[in-house]
């Protein structure tokens, strides 16, 4: 009930530099965690499909472009090809290696997108902006070029799509067709957490403040000894090792075989941007506010509207949900940069002082 | 105070008096304009040394060819006894160089306490990999260079606003936050350019304090480029007055205060 730090007195600086250092604080994440356990199981099927198992794959992603433009400052168009990188990597690795547990291959698939996007985060050390996201948008095409005319990334199958095989872990099967959806949700939600952990200790230490400094003032960052080059080419792998592992569960655990050309596309770049500026650049949590939003807003208005009799088809759906997303980014960009989160702040703020305001 | 922050001098190799750093006839040009025309002076270890003169004399681009910002066309600057060639600024920064700027160069959205942290980068080196986990020898260097980073805030009087983003702090504040980052790197030589402009009175008594303090306590040699008179008598060992980018009088506050030129170019319109 009573939400705040009052009595809860930091003796030393272990405690100070938590990363939740409100009892509170700590004691909604435990909650969180213990909901999503048990949510697989009290949930439709078809939430579990068409919600929880895209949030929880594409919310690595959100998280990776979140280090890179959130806390770098760097825009990148190119998270949807990083992710195709992830996915073929995967998909080469397994084939090649089909003994090797195909967990273990969707965290390496991440180190393959991770060179590649520092080899296309290598022009930001010249430029900025508007022209770095062009280039970044040339990495899109390029790679989404490459998923689709190099046969041997996707072993020559003649619908020139990934076909996921089915792989195991203690016997029971995690992927292809036969695996539980349960049982892909819960490899999901053992990734996300990890993920978010490695992440949140990383922005909280010494080089997520050389990040932050690189966004805030690159002069000034460089008088501290900082090697912008160095920042930036990190915060490309990061992000692209992020990207990279979700573009793996995208369609290891999630879809289930996916053609790069539609599904790597420029169009999930921008959606992967959008949910990074809906949720909040340089938050942790509004990465998952952000990605919560793009994924379940699309199901709402088509399955939901219909409920409640109003007549609307999946295409107008479509239409309307890019129309709000659209609308939402630039509102925000232009009166709340840092999204969702800003009003989780405000309310946990309220919270704090509740209920004597003054 | 500031207990654990030791100065460096131990490791250097220049005494307290000798020369620390020596600008030899230097000139930069911004196309057609020349900021600076063949400069020369130099700053001795453990001193204040101030640079004055009017606006557009070229103080800034000064200090901006110091840290590697700009690259003079003509001359050479000597640092601890090594002629320098292009020196970029993380370079500058590892060899003990530190500064603040005139319009306030802060990490805006970060608080006062991650922007101080900021300037113990080059003395951290634990790597991603414990990064990643931040645990074990990571959480040590943390917790140590926190430790250094509260002597610093302790010493600066800036507890109340450790927390908060410096973007949302009032001017003065900023102001000392960037002194406190500059600290933080436990700088051998500390550029500050104008580091009470824009500052009320009881600020500027502040800052002046801690000006002295630091370079009475640690020995950290200062250079500081300001504009109020009285500070500069008070603060400085020596004083380098410039002009449209010329060098016009060099020497000990009284001196400069009596010369003609200065009086003339400077103290007249000044005052
Ligand atoms: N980056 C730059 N590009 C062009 N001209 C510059 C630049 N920096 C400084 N100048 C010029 O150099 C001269 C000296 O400027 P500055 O060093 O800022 O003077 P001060 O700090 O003494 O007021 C001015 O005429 C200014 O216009
Ligand atoms: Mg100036």
């Amino acid at each position: 009930m009573f939400y705040r730090e009052t009595g809860q007195f930091k003796t030393n600086y272990t405690d100070d530099m938590a990363i939740f250092p409100i009892r509170q604080d700590r004691i909604g994440i435990a909650i969180i965690l213990a909901i999503a356990l048990i949510l697989p199981f009290v949930v439709s099927e078809f939430v579990l499909k068409t919600i929880l198992l895209p949030f929880l794959a594409l919310s690595v992603a959100v998280i990776g472009l979140n280090i890179l433009t959130g806390y770098t400052g760097l825009i990148s168009l190119g998270s949807a090809g990083f992710m195709g990188v992830g996915a073929y990597a995967c998909y080469k690795l397994t084939t090649i290696f089909p003994e090797v547990n195909i967990i273990i291959w969707i965290f390496a698939s991440g180190f393959f997108a991770a060179a590649v996007g520092v080899f296309f985060g290598l022009p930001s050390l010249r430029i900025k902006g508007l022209y770095l996201a062009v280039a970044t948008l040339a990495a899109q095409f390029f790679l989404q070029w490459a998923f689709v005319r190099i046969p041997w990334l996707f072993n020559y199958n003649p619908s020139g799509a990934i076909e996921v095989p089915l792989r195991t872990l203690f016997g029971m099967p995690i992927t292809g067709p036969t695996a539980e959806l349960e049982v892909k949700y819960l490899i999901c939600l053992g990734f996300v957490i990890g993920m978010t952990w490695l992440a949140s200790n990383l922005v909280h230490g010494r080089i997520g403040r050389s990040w932050m400094a690189v966004r805030d003032m690159d002069i000034a960052a460089e008088l501290m000894g900082i090697k912008l080059l160095n920042a930036k080419l990190l915060a490309f792998a990061v992000s692209s090792f992020f990207c990279g592992v979700s573009g793996a569960l995208f369609v290891f655990l999630y879809l289930g075989g996916a053609e790069a050309g539609t599904e790597f596309a420029i169009r999930l770049s921008f959606l992967i941007l959008f949910a990074v500026i809906i949720g909040g650049t340089g938050s942790m949590i509004g990465s998952f506010f952000g990605t919560a939003f793009i994924v379940a807003l699309p199901t709402i208005l088509k399955f939901g509207a219909p409920a409640i009799g109003i007549a609307i088809t999946g295409a107008t759906a479509e239409k309307i949900v890019l129309m709000i997303i659209g609308a939402l980014t630039i509102y925000l960009l232009i009166v709340e940069p840092h999204g969702l989160a800003r009003l989780w702040q405000i309310m946990k703020q309220k919270l704090r002082v509740w209920p004597f305001p003054y | 105070m500031m207990l654990h922050v030791s100065p460096t001098a131990a490791t250097t190799g220049i005494a307290k008096g000798e020369v620390l750093l020596n600008v030899e006839n230097v000139s930069l040009r911004f196309g057609g304009v020349k900021a600076i025309s063949d400069v020369s002076f130099d700053i001795v270890k453990g001193e204040v040394r101030a640079i004055i003169g009017p606006n557009g004399a070229g103080k800034t681009s000064m200090l901006n060819c110091i840290n590697g910002f700009y690259f003079p066309q003509e001359g050479h600057i000597t640092y601890k006894g090594v002629r320098r060639q292009k020196v970029r600024p993380h370079e500058a920064a590892s060899s003990g160089i530190a500064r603040t700027f005139q319009n306030v160069a802060l990490f805006k959205g970060m608080t006062t306490l991650d922007n101080i942290m900021t300037g113990r980068t080059l003395k951290m080196n634990v790597g991603l990999f414990w990064q990643l986990l931040r645990h074990g020898p990571a959480m040590r260097e943390e917790i140590e260079h926190r430790r250094k980073v509260e002597d610093i805030i302790d010493f600066l009087e800036i507890q109340a606003i450790r927390k908060i983003p410096v973007g949302k702090l009032p001017y003065g504040l900023q102001k000392r936050v960037e002194l406190g980052r500059a600290l933080a790197m436990e700088p051998e030589l500390l550029l500050l350019d104008e580091p009470m402009a824009g500052m009320n009175l009881e600020e500027k008594e502040d800052m002046c304090r801690f000006i002295l303090d630091v370079n009475q306590t640690f020995g950290t040699t200062i250079a500081l480029i300001e504009h109020d008179m009285g500070v500069v008598m008070d603060l400085s060992d020596r004083v380098v007055v410039l002009e449209y980018g010329r060098k016009i009088a060099d020497g000990t506050p009284d001196v400069v205060k009596a010369d003609q030129k200065v009086i003339d170019a400077y103290l007249g319109v000044a005052h």
